[in-house]
């Protein structure tokens, strides 16, 4: 197991490497000169040239790099050119919205994935399994941002049973911030429900063909017996892959719901920092979004390894 | 084309892999799949017929200009005049639907054309000539593939400028490791067969073996994965437009008018419903002509 997290780890380098050398030339594929695009004409040339010399737009490529390097290892990811504050605390103050989002998201999702995917497999082609199987459908081609509009107009325009925009602290607040969460959550929580569905549902169908079901019902376990202890232990596995898998998605879902529903998370700083051509605070958090992509993604793999001994290296 | 018979590829690759298949994948299942196929397939093909065409006909079934606005009929709900309504400056909203199909669409093929052949070529190159060359290629592809896709495609959508040939380009760098990661296996495994190993004996040049073998062999699953990517990368398209990356005003995309159309969802909600649906048809049928397309020419990436 050692070896495993050693070996990922390893691995893991040389992406990293080239990811942020893929973020540092972000900047530099505008067409134009970058200084330009992000002020308006307008603007006086001496704070041009000021914010050309702060960005180091001024040296050779490579010193660009070693520097901005250099500077993003200690923890610097530069200023935002709007609020002048650092990146960092540009994300820190986002953060929290973005991961209570994905938490309530990711437990509604299994909330509703894990009973209808063991129903599904359990009873199959029965009523639930042909309800579950049009449901992942249609969660999987449903655009987030369609769903969101869709749940604002029910329940928010036309019921009126819960608020459409804003965001209030679940932390200190524990009823509004719950209620301002919830549209959000479902929205981003039903697409990721449909693909786990799907995943359950076939590993579901595997495991209980196999022999030691065979074996587990001739003893004379109940079939709900049978499928608690030996069926979805193993079914779990590929669910956690396909979470893994799906975290690429949700982190873009994020995006869109959080701009449509108004909510300070990181996703719409992104948009924002795209509209206001915000190049520093864009660079600086793609960076991170995509060092915590592969920080969990990698983190997945290791929790795969721990579930299922039968993957890891001898 | 594909859609006709799905069912016939599966039904020839059946009996060689009957002695090894799981029961998962039993012929009752199998069956069942090829019943569901061939009962969605003829629909994903209409939805795709209809699209394409009013994507070329656009200019003649479009019942106004989609860009002629009429404030004196401003938010209209569905009538005679205007079958789906208008929006907030009294445009024609199916008017505006039929051109956004075209916007759609050739963002959908276009860069998923653009995916294959940068991603095919590189898989090529990568798989063909191994070691350092193998080594870089790959890396870079998982350097793409470390971001989130949507995340990358607004950073790259930044950068190269809101419109059309910004997002198609961006959304091409999104799904080329895909198809660089497909394709390189396949070469792996098509130039450990043996005929290539005859060829090479026969004096064939590197290069030939590449175009004469490899490539017809490792086309199979590249195209499947193709006609599932477009149905994603149209849904990528509007998602852009949705966040006003696509697509400019005034011109119509599907995304785009679902955008501006969420303040008047009160008010006017066939501004959002009707785009909507088109998209979210658009994406089923695309889908389904993606699994029948799967289902005919190769058996084993049923999941």
């Amino acid at each position: 197991m050692g070896r495993l997290v050693l070996r990922r780890l390893l691995a893991t380098i040389p992406v990293l490497l080239l990811v942020s050398g893929g973020v540092f030339l972000l900047i530099h594929l505008t067409p134009g000169d970058p200084i330009d695009a992000m002020m308006a004409e307008s603007v006086d040339a001496t704070v041009k040239e000021n914010l050309r010399r702060e960005l180091g737009l001024d040296r050779p490529l490579y010193l660009q790099y070693v520097s901005w390097m250099g500077r993003v290892l200690q923890g610097d990811l530069g200023r935002s050119i709007r609020n002048r504050e650092p990146v960092i605390e540009n994300v820190g103050r986002r953060i929290r919205p973005s991961l209570q989002l994905a938490a309530l998201a990711m437990t509604i999702s299994l909330l509703i994935a894990v009973p209808v995917g063991v129903l599904s497999a359990a009873r199959r082609n029965g009523p639930v399994d042909r309800a579950g199987t049009t449901f992942a459908l249609f969660g999987i081609c449903m655009p987030n941002f369609l769903l969101a509009l869709l749940l604002i107009f029910l329940f928010g325009v036309t019921l009126r049973w819960l608020p459409i925009s804003g965001y209030v602290d679940p932390l200190e607040e524990p009823w509004d911030g719950l209620r301002a969460l919830v549209l959000p959550a479902v929205t981003l929580g039903l697409a990721l429900a449909a693909v786990v569905t799907r995943t359950l549902r076939a590993s579901m169908l595997e495991a209980l063909a196999e022999d030691y079901v065979r074996t587990a019902r001739a003893k004379g376990l109940s079939e709900g017996a049978v499928i608690r202890s030996h069926v979805l232990k193993n079914a779990l596995i590929p669910v956690v892959t396909v979470l893994g898998l799906q975290l690429g998605t949700l982190i873009g879902g994020a995006v869109i719901t959080e701009y449509v529903f108004a909510l300070p998370g990181v996703g719409r700083l992104v948009v924002d920092a795209v509209f206001a051509r915000d190049y520093p605070l864009v660079q600086g958090v793609v960076l991170l979004i995509a060092v915590g992509f592969i920080l969990s993604n990698l983190a997945v793999d290791l929790l795969y390894g721990w579930i299922d001994p039968r993957i890891r290296p001898r | 084309m594909a859609g006709s018979t799905p069912g016939s590829g599966l039904a020839e690759g059946e009996p060689a892999r009957a002695p090894a298949a799981a029961p998962v994948t039993s012929p009752r299942w199998r069956a069942l799949r090829r019943a569901a196929g061939a009962r969605l397939a003829p629909f994903g093909v209409a939805v795709l017929l209809t699209a394409l065409v009013v994507a070329i006909f656009a200019p003649a079934i479009s019942p106004y200009d989609p860009l002629k606005q009429d404030l004196g009929h401003t938010l209209a709900p569905p009538s005679r005049a205007h079958l789906l309504g208008t929006d907030n400056v009294g445009r024609d909203v199916l008017a505006r639907m039929i051109w956004g199909t075209r916007v759609s669409l050739v963002a959908g093929f276009v860069s998923v054309a653009i995916a294959m052949a940068v991603g095919g070529v590189l898989g090529l190159v990568a798989g063909y000539a191994g070691g350092r060359t193998d080594g870089l290629v790959m890396r870079c592809m998982d350097a793409v593939l470390s971001f989130p896709p949507l995340v990358l495609a607004l950073a790259l959508g930044a950068v190269l400028g809101a419109g059309l040939t910004g997002v198609v380009i961006a959304l091409g760098v999104v799904y080329t490791p895909t198809f660089a990661r497909l394709m390189r296996g396949q070469v792996l495994s098509i130039t450990a067969r043996e005929y290539v190993h005859a060829a090479r004996a026969l004096g064939a040049t590197g290069w030939r073996i590449a175009v004469t073998h490899v490539l017809p062999n490792a086309l199979a699953p590249i195209v499947v994965q193709a006609s599932l990517s477009v149905a994603f990368a149209i849904l990528a398209e509007a998602s852009l437009s949705f966040l006003g990356l696509g697509i400019q005003p005034p011109a119509a995309s599907w995304g785009s008018m679902i955008n501006a159309g969420r303040g008047y969802l009160q008010q006017a909600p066939w501004i959002v419903f009707g785009p909507g649906a088109a998209l979210f048809l658009t994406v089923v049928g695309l889908n389904f002509v993606g699994d029948a397309v799967r289902d005919a020419l190769d058996p084993r990436l049923l999941d």
